[in-house]
């Protein structure tokens, strides 16, 4: 068990420390969500109808969790590349706990979830948002937020094997997230979209999760929000996560 | 100094493995005594790689079963590896990090703490003369500096049994011998190898026995020099600036061998089995019978000359032989 947590911490670090040296990577991380909270706020925003709260109020929740789903999407691509190189050879031949390197990719992405959320907020606070709730709840939010991170790195890592080339990972990731992402409460209201959308956007967790989110740091009256979110984050986790590991087994089994 | 073994380093017994209905392993037996240099030559698709996947637990055989260190290769995985050492075709190093993230990652992989990792790290990038770049990213090291990192990294654990896939393919000559120096350190200090290539001058270099190996099955095995003298041995080809005098020069030849002398218009062929002084004694015995030479050449039996003494057909061949039947049971 404890080689399984030191491994699993070597993988992660390994995994981070490319971060700097990618410059692409980065730049999904640092300058793209910036980019797209400018876009929305000041683009958009003037036409978007939020009830209640600011645009810009209503935009950040959304935009953060999209933004992880993003980030679990660029797990895909790493771990697919990973499993095509002699590298994944090398790892299985080593005495390394095997659910390591899945692990330690998944909680790697805690860490530049963590990241990106953070550029995002300081973002968001210096165009206009603010936290309308009590420092635990923000905090509540922000734990909430890496534990829905964590959960669809699962996702992605099980996407990202199910595809043989980098680019069809790209390709399937993106047409994941997209709808997910869009067809959500992320960037408007969810009874504004057509009737098959909104229905569509009504179940979607990331809807539930952006609603958590807005109780979390907006006050929205909560209902069972938070508590729905955390269950769909550890189911997601209990659904995936050993999926992955056994697509994994398949994946380096030949 | 690796831990003395029992007697075999490595034995295998009746393996067998297939892809689906692609047969890559048709029953392999082979025995590496302890200390010793065991060559896996054949062409690509030959099934020397999957012998290598088996043996270092990254493949389970479907028969047959195999020992190495005293280990069983399926029961006792986990505890084999810990302690072999792999080196692969494609350097199996992380790109973004550096000659020392990688070997220190290895080593804290292997359980070492972080610092006992960074310090055998240091070690082996020293070693393997890798200190100067130690701190780039192995995406900027060129191919003969990325195998030798990849040898470091299937070292870090000082491993008593060292598989090595091809080590030298695609090398430059120079790295090459570097290379083969590096291997031939490692044996003296008492490491087993188990390497696989398509080169016969390797084998002759580093292999104390070698088994060649087509279609899955092991055709023969011996020593270098017992697979050459099946092929003819190694033969001087003689280029005589006068045809008229062939006769003369294959009687001043004929005592150096213990085959007859061939001749061709104005080629002369001798087999020779000792390469050293060869054909310093061509020149001298020619030159006393007053027989100018236009051009000499010592030719070493190549993969192809052993697979046409041995089947009857060419290395190349039988690859394309091989690649066919895959691709025809594949789609079956």
């Amino acid at each position: 068990m404890r080689r399984l947590v030191t491994d699993t911490v070597v993988i992660a670090e390994r995994n981070l420390v490319r971060l700097p040296r990618a410059p692409e990577l980065l730049l999904a991380f640092t300058v793209q969500p910036i980019m797209f909270v400018l876009l929305f706020r000041f683009v958009f925003g003037g036409a978007i109808e939020t009830p209640g709260f600011s645009y810009v109020d209503f935009l950040i929740p959304g935009i953060i969790v999209q933004n992880i789903a993003f980030g679990g999407f660029v797990t895909a691509l790493g771990l697919n590349e990973d499993l095509h190189k002699g590298l994944i050879d090398r790892f299985r031949s080593l005495p390394m706990a095997r659910p390591a390197v899945l692990a330690g990719r998944t909680l790697a992405d805690v860490v530049t979830n963590g990241l990106s959320a953070t550029i995002l907020i300081v973002t968001g606070l210096i165009i206009g948002f603010t936290f309308h709730t009590t420092a635990l709840e923000a905090l509540a939010g922000f734990g909430l937020l890496l534990l829905f991170g964590y959960a669809f790195s699962w996702v992605f890592a099980f996407l990202g094997m199910l595809v043989s080339t980098a680019e069809a990972a790209n390709s399937v990731g993106f047409i994941v997230v997209f709808p997910l992402t869009f067809i959500s409460s992320a960037f408007v209201p969810v009874h504004s979209m057509p009737e098959p959308l909104r229905a569509f956007a009504e179940v979607n967790p990331f809807t539930i999760i952006v609603d958590a989110m807005r109780s979390l740091w907006l006050g929205v009256p909560a209902g069972n929000n938070v508590w729905a979110a955390v269950a769909w984050s550890l189911a997601i986790i209990a659904v995936f996560a050993p999926v992955a590991v056994a697509r994994y087994r398949r994946a380096v089994g030949q | 100094m690796t831990d003395r073994l029992p007697d075999a380093a490595i034995s295998v017994s009746g393996l067998e493995k297939s892809y689906g209905t692609v047969r890559a392993l048709a029953g392999v037996d082979l025995e590496v005594p302890a200390g010793t240099v065991l060559g896996l030559l054949g062409p690509n698709g030959a099934g020397k790689t999957t012998i290598v996947r088996i043996l270092t637990t990254l493949l389970e055989p479907d028969a047959g079963s195999a020992r190495v260190a005293g280990l069983d290769v399926v029961r006792d995985a986990a505890a084999l590896r810990e302690q072999i050492g792999l080196a692969g075709q494609y350097a199996a190093v992380d790109e973004n990090l550096t000659g020392l993230e990688n070997l220190t990652m290895v080593g804290r992989l292997y359980g070492k703490s972080r610092a006992a990792a960074k310090r055998r790290a240091t070690e082996l990038l020293e070693r393997f003369e890798l200190l100067d770049a130690a701190r780039r990213p192995t995406k900027t090291y060129s191919g003969g500096m990325r195998r030798r990192l990849d040898l470091a990294a299937a070292l870090v654990a000082t491993p008593p049994v060292l598989f090595l896939d091809e080590p030298t393919t695609g090398l430059d000559p120079r790295s090459r011998l570097q290379l083969w120096e590096t291997i031939e350190r490692l044996v003296a200090e008492g490491t087993t190898v188990l390497l696989t290539t398509q080169y016969l001058d390797e084998a002759d270099r580093l292999a104390t026995s070698v088994a060649v190996i087509d279609h899955g099955r092991v055709l023969a095995e011996g020593t270098p020099d017992a697979l050459k003298d099946r092929v003819g041995g190694e033969r001087v080809e003689v280029r005589l600036d006068d045809p008229a005098c062939a006769g003369s020069a294959a009687r001043a030849l004929a005592p150096i061998t213990d085959d007859s002398v061939e001749v061709d218009g104005n080629l002369v062929t001798v087999s020779v089995h000792r390469r050293s002084g060869a054909i310093v004694e061509v020149v001298r015995r020619l030159d006393e019978v007053d027989v100018g030479i236009e051009d000499i050449v010592l030719r070493r039996p190549t993969l192809d000359d052993v697979f046409l003494a041995l089947t009857g057909h060419a290395a190349e061949e039988a690859e394309n032989a091989q690649a066919a039947k895959h691709a025809q049971e594949a789609a079956a």
